[in-house]
């Protein structure tokens, strides 16, 4: 993973998200305008954008996190697999476990390392047994590339890891419900670079089975684990496109103002 | 910057170079403020000095006053059991016994004492009568009460310690002295004369007295035999009400406000309107009581039941305000870290933010319960002081609705009789008070430091 090879990305994948005309309300601040974004399956996209530019606030509309929020109001569709999330049927409880979410800081319950990762599997129902929710959590971790690190003290609490492994822990945590799309914001801000690398290796390792949108300040870290990037700017989405084409040859000039750092 | 470098002996050059003076002494700027540092830590430090004194004339005083009640002077005596005085029939039937009364208990008890002064070879003037004086009015119930429950001793010579009367008891601990009693009919210099006397044969004694802790209160004559035993179930039972339906109604109402209530206007009234519940005077809560669950509600008077809901009204707010203060400290990242995979928010609430917020609200509950437990305010409107239980409720529900008593309605109670006797048992009463404020704040804190933040 170079930057130099995202140029020759190229992506060809099935659409796994679709939102169309979204707008986001805090209150009377209107946060996210006019948004279509098309998300793929099995694809890498990020988010990238100044500040306050609305692409955390974009990532949680997707698994509707912003419901937690009294003031949040959401229009426009946003379509998963062709059924609008939004609709008045939909349980958020259910969409969630199809869209896992890792957070900016790592946040692993204060309990067992195996009661982080089980407790998804648990609530959901998806073991019948003692073996086959051992066999979730190891699969879990290792899919988080943790289990090897942490495969003798799986009953150790996972607030005593270092910041690097909890953050891998809660992304084997939060594929242990076998989500289908990762949603991630900025998982990498609160580590170091090694932690930042063994991150983005397992981003990238993940992208086989699942379709992962990522948040990043970092536009180093957007042009070495995505195949698609979207630039966001004041709440509108500037450009989408192949991460080789926004990095190399953007068509907006405020895309280029941004990655070229003039403006952010 | 070449001032660092320069040694004292150049300093005064150095300062001339340098705009800002030298670091070596201090300019008048900084030592006025160094001075007003100092002069505020003077301030604390006295501050903390006076709350000490007068911690330490509370506890000192409390301590002095109070550890007498828990000492008594007894006097032993040797009672022969007359068949002829107390079963007349011979027959041993207990409803013939019965019907013996304590003023017919009273001459075997003047036979007894005399007896022991006149085996112990003491000279006195007094008649029987005042010799029987020195013993508790208390003395003639308590052999009744042995011979009821005994009796095949009938017509046997039994050893008895009865309670000496108050005036011997304050004699012993030096409340009482012979200035003291010039105009006191409750006891004379010879009786006085005579105490000295069976003192050195070891007939009286002062001994630590359990039944203060653990006996019932006794009416104006008897101080002596005062204890507070039965106004601690009283409080018990009271804590038992507080615990069952504060605890449960107060952590509801909390989860629901800090977790699943919209905020708008309604929810900023009910907050507001908690916190000032939480300054209400608690006598106010005391009337409401009688208003509502005695005169409307037809509850019975003086009932630990009244007593619990009435304190459930005011410990709630306290209970509240702490479970919040707890819910609030638990990260906002634990709830999105359940909800994100895929938790529903009572999931989120009961498996996570509530385990984390449990040590905070148990210390909010156990400061509740105290702050309940030392309330007297509202005791005094539902009838709660100035009645005597006699003894300890046999039941639960006797417990919860037979009248009863609180430690510090008993407390003010004695405080307010007239024989200091009682005002020695008022302070002692504060003392066991104090014991179990004291516990129930420590465990507050040992819980609050044991499971304080872990994540």
């Amino acid at each position: 993973m170079n930057d130099m090879s995202t140029l020759d990305k190229t992506v060809t994948n099935t659409t796994k998200i679709s939102a169309k005309n979204v707008n986001v309300y805090y209150g009377e601040s209107h946060a996210i305008k006019d948004v279509n974004v098309e998300i793929e399956d099995k694809t890498v996209t990020a988010f990238i954008g100044p500040s306050g530019c609305g692409k955390s606030t974009f990532l949680r509309c997707l698994n509707r996190m912003n419901d937690t929020i009294d003031v949040c109001r959401v229009s426009g569709e946003i379509l998963l697999d062709g059924e609008d999330i939004y609709d008045k049927r939909v349980d958020p409880v259910q969409l969630r476990a199809k869209v896992g979410m890792v957070f900016q800081k790592p946040n692993p319950f204060p309990k067992s390392i195996y009661d982080n990762v089980a407790y998804g599997p648990r609530i959901h129902g998806l073991a019948r047994n003692k073996a086959e929710l051992d066999e979730i959590v190891e699969k879990s971790l290792r899919r988080g590339a943790i289990w090897d690190e942490v495969k003798d003290r799986l009953h150790a609490p996972g607030t005593g890891l270092s910041g690097g492994q909890q953050q891998r822990l809660c992304i084997a945590r939060a594929v242990a419900t076998e989500p289908e799309v990762l949603l991630m914001d900025e998982p990498c801000s609160a580590l170091d670079p090694i932690a930042t690398a063994q991150v983005e290796e397992l981003i990238d390792e993940l992208r086989a089975s699942y379709s992962v949108v990522i948040v990043t300040h970092s536009m180093q870290q957007a042009a070495r684990v995505s195949q698609k990037t979207a630039f966001f700017h004041l709440g509108n989405l500037v450009e989408f496109g192949n991460t080789g084409q926004i990095f190399t040859n953007p068509e907006d000039p405020r895309t280029e103002s941004y990655i070229t750092g003039r403006i952010g | 910057m070449t001032d660092i470098s320069q040694t004292p002996s150049n300093m005064g050059g150095a300062a001339e170079q340098s705009k800002s003076g030298s670091l070596l002494t201090q300019n008048a700027r900084t030592r006025k403020r160094n001075a007003a540092e100092m002069r505020f830590r003077g301030y604390g430090i006295a501050a903390i000095v006076v709350g000490l004194i007068m911690l330490v004339v509370l506890v000192t005083t409390i301590v002095g006053r109070g550890t007498g009640a828990f000492q008594q002077t007894f006097v032993t005596l040797e009672v022969e059991l007359l068949e002829s005085k107390l079963d007349k029939k011979g027959n041993r039937d207990l409803e013939d016994i019965k019907k013996v009364t304590t003023f017919g208990y009273a001459p075997i008890i003047k036979a007894a004492v005399q007896s022991k002064i006149e085996g112990l070879g003491i000279e006195t003037s007094l008649k029987p009568k005042d010799m029987a004086g020195l013993l508790s009015k208390d003395a003639a119930a308590q052999l009744r009460a042995y011979v009821l429950e005994n009796p095949d001793q009938i017509g046997q010579t039994v050893e008895f310690r009865f309670l000496a009367q108050s005036r011997v008891d304050g004699y012993l601990k030096g409340r009482v002295s012979r200035e003291s009693i010039e105009n006191d009919k409750n006891i004379s210099g010879a009786q006085l004369d005579l105490v000295d006397a069976l003192v050195a044969a070891g007939v009286v004694e002062k001994t630590f007295n359990i039944d203060f802790i653990i006996g019932a209160d006794a009416s104006d004559q008897r101080p002596e035999a005062a204890g507070i035993g039965v106004s601690m179930m009283g409080s018990l039972f009271m804590m038992l009400v507080v615990l069952a339906l504060a605890l449960p109604i107060g952590v509801a109402a909390s989860i629901y406000l800090e977790e699943f209530a919209p905020k708008n206007w309604l929810t900023d009234i009910i907050e507001v309107n908690i916190s000032n519940l939480a300054a209400v005077p608690s006598i106010v809560f005391g009337i409401l009581g009688l208003a509502v669950f005695i005169n409307y509600m037809h509850l019975p008077m003086s009932a630990p039941l009244v007593g619990g809901l009435v304190l459930t009204l005011m410990t709630l707010p306290t209970i509240i305000i702490s479970t919040r203060a707890a819910l609030k400290a638990v990260p906002p990242s634990i709830r999105d870290a359940a909800l994100g995979v895929g938790a529903s928010k009572m999931q989120a609430v009961f498996h996570h933010v509530l385990p984390l917020a449990a040590p905070g609200i148990l210390t909010g509950t156990i400061i509740g319960l105290a702050q309940a437990l030392g309330e007297t305010a509202p005791l005094l409107l539902i009838g709660m002081v100035g009645f005597i239980a006699s003894n300890a409720p046999e039941t639960i529900a006797d417990g919860l609705l037979a009248p009863n008593s609180a430690m510090p309605a008993q407390i003010y109670e004695w405080a307010k009789r007239a024989d200091p006797a009682f005002y020695e048992r008022a302070w002692g009463g504060i003392i066991i008070l104090l014991v179990f404020l004291v516990t129930m704040n420590t465990v507050a804190v040992i819980l609050r430091r044991r499971f304080e933040r872990r994540w």
